[in-house]
């Protein structure tokens, strides 16, 4: 049987796409936000919930670790995970933690830190969410560890759990 | 009032509607190429989720400061990574995705010629 190049060029043309889409078929295609570790966190500057005293990336580079977390009274894996923040917050001085309380009331989210404990060193409010969007956050809870250096050494998409706790604490040792 | 004075005020309002216009038609095109990250297969223009609405409105901000299209494209990759838009851009990675449609439309043309190529040849003999 004599074989034309048309007929090996459209050959390899199928083989080629059969390839591309069994290699498309193999790869996760969910989001996730591993990619952004190593990423420095953009410059920001936000008001408390409690007062009108600022915080900004300046004050972050003081310290060696610093979690920011985004929480609202509205949300419930908020609360399962705020007994990790409270524990990280009382047995470790080597991480300050940053609440940035998200799309809430005041009145609200003050309950909800009266009620549960504050493991916060600073708690900012983000009343429109826009500050959300220059930490890369698309849902809450969710949470970041930067160093000194404003770099994001890891990002936690979900309430934090024991498994994830341990985790930060290997990070920070 | 007179009657160019009117034809002035006309002629302004029309200008600033045209460019109001033009600006709503560029939100637009913006909002269509953003992935709504917590959707399934929608557009930050299509979706009215709470991460979709907080978008819109950082979109808008930076509209208003005067960013260009690209600018905020790539403010938000580099918050949410290249997902966040739906037309990605060039570079190494995604090379083969840019240049293989092309690549396929010069091979196709060249089956087809070949093809036709081969006909004419059978006809003639």
């Amino acid at each position: 049987m004599k074989i034309s190049i048309s007929q090996i060029i459209a050959f390899s043309f199928v083989v080629f796409f059969l390839s591309i889409l069994w290699l498309g078929l193999k790869n996760n295609n969910n989001y996730d936000t591993k990619s952004l570790i190593g990423n420095k966190i953009s410059n920001f500057q936000l008001s408390s919930i409690h007062n009108n005293e600022f915080i900004s990336d300046q004050v972050l580079k003081e310290n060696k670790f610093t979690l920011i977390n985004f929480f609202a009274s509205w949300c419930a894996p908020c609360r399962a995970e705020h007994k990790y923040l409270l524990n990280l917050s009382n047995e470790n001085k080597e991480i300050k933690i940053i609440g940035i309380n998200f799309k809430d009331k005041k009145n609200n989210a003050i309950s909800f830190l009266n009620e549960l404990g504050n493991p916060y060193n600073f708690v900012a409010k983000d009343l429109d969410g826009k500050a959300s969007i220059l930490f890369g956050i698309y849902g809450i809870p969710e949470s970041i560890i930067v160093n000194n250096e404003l770099i994001i050494i890891k990002k936690i998409v979900g309430p934090i759990d024991q498994k994830q706790y341990e985790e930060i604490l290997r990070l920070i040792q | 009032m007179s009657l160019k004075k009117i034809i002035l005020l006309i002629y302004i309002l029309l200008i600033t509607s045209l460019f109001a216009d033009n600006n709503k038609f560029e939100v637009l095109e913006i909002y269509k190429n953003l992935r709504c990250l917590i959707c399934q297969g929608q557009s930050i223009a299509d979706s009215n989720s709470d991460f979709a609405a907080t978008i819109k409105l950082v979109v808008q901000d930076q509209i208003n400061e005067g960013k260009t299209k690209d600018e905020i494209y790539s403010f938000l990759i580099s918050k949410y990574g290249e997902w966040i838009v739906y037309q990605p851009t060039f570079n190494k990675n995604n090379f083969l995705l840019w240049v293989l449609p092309y690549l396929a439309f010069i091979l196709g043309g060249l089956i087809i010629f070949l093809i036709v190529r081969k006909n004419k040849h059978n006809q003639a003999q």
